[in-house]
């Protein structure tokens, strides 16, 4: 059922009344009159987008089931799902609206009612409308990375594509992750095109880098990167800090950025404000962060001087700012999902030199509501041209829904596990637990593009090889303890690794090293730790593996098996969670 | 024999900072080939010292756990710019070797 | 160690990497060997320093959460301890803890080097200062990496 243009914005009008979505003036005639009305509330406006993964295009992104909080996270915002999260915002159940922007609940029917989500025309039609409203100049576009991965066009043209639709967007300071899995100099090459500013105040020389006399912007402190800017912003100084991914070259390969070292550096963080507050004496000092939501909120209750943290790399799409207490303050943190789903808009009113008073909204991109930006649309046209017919290919049919975000196992990954198994002749297979890649709603076609969504990244390669059940064990408590380390600083913010052909028990609320046991092949068979079997894989860190590309297996299985149904899932058995709101619905 | 020491020197105020980068296997003795699959002696570099003026400034006793192409950096007063830093080494093997770098 | 200090120098000037005359001084000092090859902390400390018994000092260890590669972790260690004399740093999960002890009188309470750590543990920082012993702690987590993001 598609709604009729009225009832969407009735439906909006419903939203808006609850706090979600602007209050709404009244229908007009055009699309997004009256919807996307956002009270001028104060005197600058920062607007946030976050972890696009390179999706130009419209999509379908069903939010999670599943995102278990454990230690103080526990029942703790972003840590929520579906009514759980409503209640905690205050947000109703009856508002269709709300409910399929924030949360699983009823995706399908949701979906086909409201239609796609993001994409960069509609998205830069929307930035537009809000800087010019508030007045461009006291306006900034801010990105918190992850924006030149994730597609076919972003892999070809090594994330060029990506770098001239933001500059077209018009991103005035950005901060990384996924950029990063380019190699150093394309790296630098990029950032060079972008437009706005890149930076990052956790990247640095490595001392092999240092001894060769390896780039950096600022060879005394070994910064690679600026790692703040100051913008004017009608008369208002406001400073932006950049935080890239800390963990980048211990989830993705050290080998394409041999001579950078991250890590989080509170400490060094710390400096860096205190210094800023001093030599620039801004109104406001905000971090542009790719830590994860958990990091951010840790790291704004140690850290002094932040009016804001713009949140990425969880993709958490959090209604609301969490105000963080530390010792001189409060300071804002917020999460702005993911794929382009999301532009958070954060007004701040700044009386004699200080920040009085803020509003923040995250606010969903619902395409179907935005035209489309005629510059950016025939960018994105221009860009995908050369590549169409191999990201146009039918592979197949959706017998149910496609998806993956989740702790565990979505169906698109079952999907990938599935085809591993399959293509490669293994009993078990391994996915990375990423949190990108778009659903794909029962009944659509499931394109070349859609599986791109979910695998495109510079070290696809697959293996097979044999195991031993000790090393599975091993390989599933280290990535375990990635996601519930009871301390988020020793988390890197991605999801449970993904498996065909085995099932096993997991206890989050253990210690590390003792949550997984029990873990047998779907024949039943008790996987044993001296015994060996033939598991496959891809996207290898620490080295490159031997097999061909992922997207090339799972294409080949999905033409090979033309209509796609999961009917299960290889996710865990849950120990000792008790009610905790992180988890809905949830199936083995 | 290659130079196996790299050595930058730097004085800010009354502080002379010093880096050094040493080119050693630092093997623990524990190691396998991965071809040979026979254990690899232990390799590794014992003590590590820095002079200025004669006098030693700096004194390390180290043992395997030191990573591979060891890394040091320490702080010094009581040399200016200009003046020479001598850098030297020992290991297990009875192999050494030292080097001088002028404080920039 | 099976070969003994006059048979290492003999070796030294056969490879021709040193002279006699130019082998220092200090490089003869005892090595403490007992206390490398210990298997745990306190048979490491007892050999160093002739004691297990240390108290909290103001000691900061800059290191990474989580190593980007256990076999070079960057750490750096400032003490704010006056009179500092030196610092020994030890990993109590890896097989010999000991890894190295630096001597900083005529120097400032800083070292930084990278060390091996074989899996997820404490990094110790031990600082000598008036006969007293300090410590500082900071965990380092070690992992097989990959499948996040």
């Amino acid at each position: 059922m598609h709604l009729t243009r009225r009832q969407f914005l009735s439906l909006l009008n419903a939203a808006a009344a609850a706090g979600v979505l602007p209050v709404s003036q009244g229908l007009k005639a055009g699309k997004h009159a009256g919807v996307y009305e956002v009270p001028k509330k104060g005197n600058v406006r920062l607007l946030h987008i976050t972890d696009c993964h390179a999706q130009l295009l419209p999509v379908y992104f069903r939010e999670p089931n599943v995102n278990i909080g454990v230690g103080e996270a526990y029942g703790k915002a972003p840590h929520l799902v579906g009514t759980r999260l409503l209640d905690r915002f205050g947000l109703s159940a009856e508002n269709d609206m709300a409910v399929h922007a924030f949360t699983f609940l009823d995706f399908i029917d949701a979906a086909r009612k409201y239609g796609k989500v993001g994409g960069f025309a509609h998205l830069s039609t929307l930035v537009k409308k809000l800087r010019h409203e508030f007045g461009e100049e006291r306006t900034l576009l801010l990105d918190g990375g992850d924006t030149w991965q994730g597609s076919g066009t972003a892999y070809w043209t090594r994330g060029k594509d990506m770098v001239g639709a933001c500059n077209l967007l018009g991103v005035d300071v950005m901060t990384g992750h996924w950029e990063f899995t380019y190699h150093d100099a394309e790296v630098m090459e990029n950032i060079q095109n972008f437009h706005g500013e890149f930076v990052a105040q956790n990247v640095k020389l490595t001392e092999d880098g240092f001894f060769e006399d390896q780039p950096a912007y600022d060879e005394n402190t070994g910064h690679i990167f600026k790692p703040y800017t100051i913008k004017e912003l009608g008369g208002v100084r406001i400073a932006v800090i950049g935080q890239a991914f800390p963990y980048t070259p211990i989830a993705n390969p050290q080998r394409f950025i041999p001579y950078w070292s991250f890590g989080i550096r509170d400490d060094e963080m710390q400096q860096v404000i205190d210094t800023v507050h001093e030599k620039e004496k801004p109104a406001a000092v905000v971090l542009i962060s790719h830590n994860g939501m958990d990091v951010d909120l840790k790291m704004a209750s140690r850290v002094t001087g932040l009016t804001a943290i713009f949140g990425g790399h969880t993709h958490d799409g959090v209604p609301r700012a969490i105000e963080v207490k530390n010792a001189s303050g409060v300071t804002l943190v917020t999460n702005a999902g993911s794929n382009g789903k999301f532009l958070g808009v954060m007004d701040l009113d700044v009386k004699n030199n200080k920040v009085s008073g803020y509003s923040y909204r995250l606010l969903p991109v619902f395409s179907n509501l935005l035209d489309a930006d005629p510059e950016m649309l025939a960018y994105i046209e221009k860009v995908r041209q050369p590549y169409l017919g191999e990201l146009q290919e039918k592979l197949g049919v959706a017998d149910s829904l496609l998806y993956r975000r989740g702790n565990f196992n979505g169906s698109f990954d079952q999907v990938i596990c599935d085809a591993l198994t399959e293509q490669l002749d293994t009993q078990i297979s391994l996915s990375p637990g990423f949190r990108w890649g778009v659903s794909v709603l029962p009944g659509d076609d499931i394109t070349m593009e859609h599986v791109l969504t979910q695998t495109c990244m510079t070290y696809p390669e697959t293996y097979a090889m044999d195991m031993s059940g000790e090393t599975i064990k091993l390989i599933l408590e280290d990535v375990c303890d990635n996601l519930f380390n009871p301390d988020p600083y020793y988390q890197q913010g991605g999801d449970m690794v993904r498996l065909g052909g085995m099932n096993y028990v997991c206890d989050p609320m253990a210690s590390t090293g003792n949550r997984i046991s029990e873990m047998t092949l779907d024949t039943g068979e008790k996987i044993e730790a001296n015994k060996t079997y033939k598991v496959a894989g891809w996207a290898t860190v620490g080295s490159k593996s031997p097999g061909p590309p992922v997207w090339d297996v799972v294409a080949q299985y999905i033409r090979e098996h033309k209509s796609i149904r999961v009917s299960r899932l290889n996710t865990p058995k849950l120990k000792n969670l008790g009610d905790n709101p992180g988890v809905s619905d949830y199936t083995t | 024999m290659a130079e196996t020491i790299k050595i930058r020197a730097k004085s800010t105020d009354d502080t002379v900072t010093v880096k050094v980068l040493v080119t050693h296997p630092m093997e623990t003795g524990t190691r396998k080939d991965s071809k040979t699959k026979k254990l690899v002696p232990a390799h590794f570099i014992q003590e590590v010292k820095a002079e200025a003026h004669g006098k030693v400034v700096f004194h390390a006793d180290t043992g395997a756990g030191v990573a591979k192409n060891p890394y040091f950096a320490f702080k010094f007063k009581g040399a200016s710019k200009g003046d020479t830093i001598k850098i030297s080494w020992v290991d297990n093997m009875g192999n050494a070797d030292s080097r001088e770098a002028v404080v920039k | 160690m099976s070969i003994t200090r006059r048979a290492v120098i003999k070796n030294a000037v056969v490879a021709g990497l040193v002279t006699m005359a130019g082998l220092p001084k200090l490089l003869l000092a005892a090595w403490p060997e007992s206390a490398f090859k210990a298997k745990s902390m306190d048979d490491a400390m007892n050999a160093l320093l002739g004691t297990t018994e240390s108290a909290a000092g103001d000691i900061v260890i800059k290191a990474p959460e989580i190593a980007e590669n256990g076999a070079v972790v960057p750490i750096s260690v400032t003490s704010k301890i006056a009179n500092t004399e030196s610092i020994s740093i030890i990993v109590p999960n890896n097989p010999s803890p000991l890894v190295a002890s630096f001597d900083l009188t005529d120097s400032e309470p800083f070292v930084s080097v990278r060390i091996k750590m074989a899996k997820t543990s404490d990094v110790v920082a031990l600082v000598k200062s008036g006969g007293q012993l300090y410590k500082g702690t900071k965990e380092v987590k070690v992992t097989i990496g990959g499948c996040g993001g």
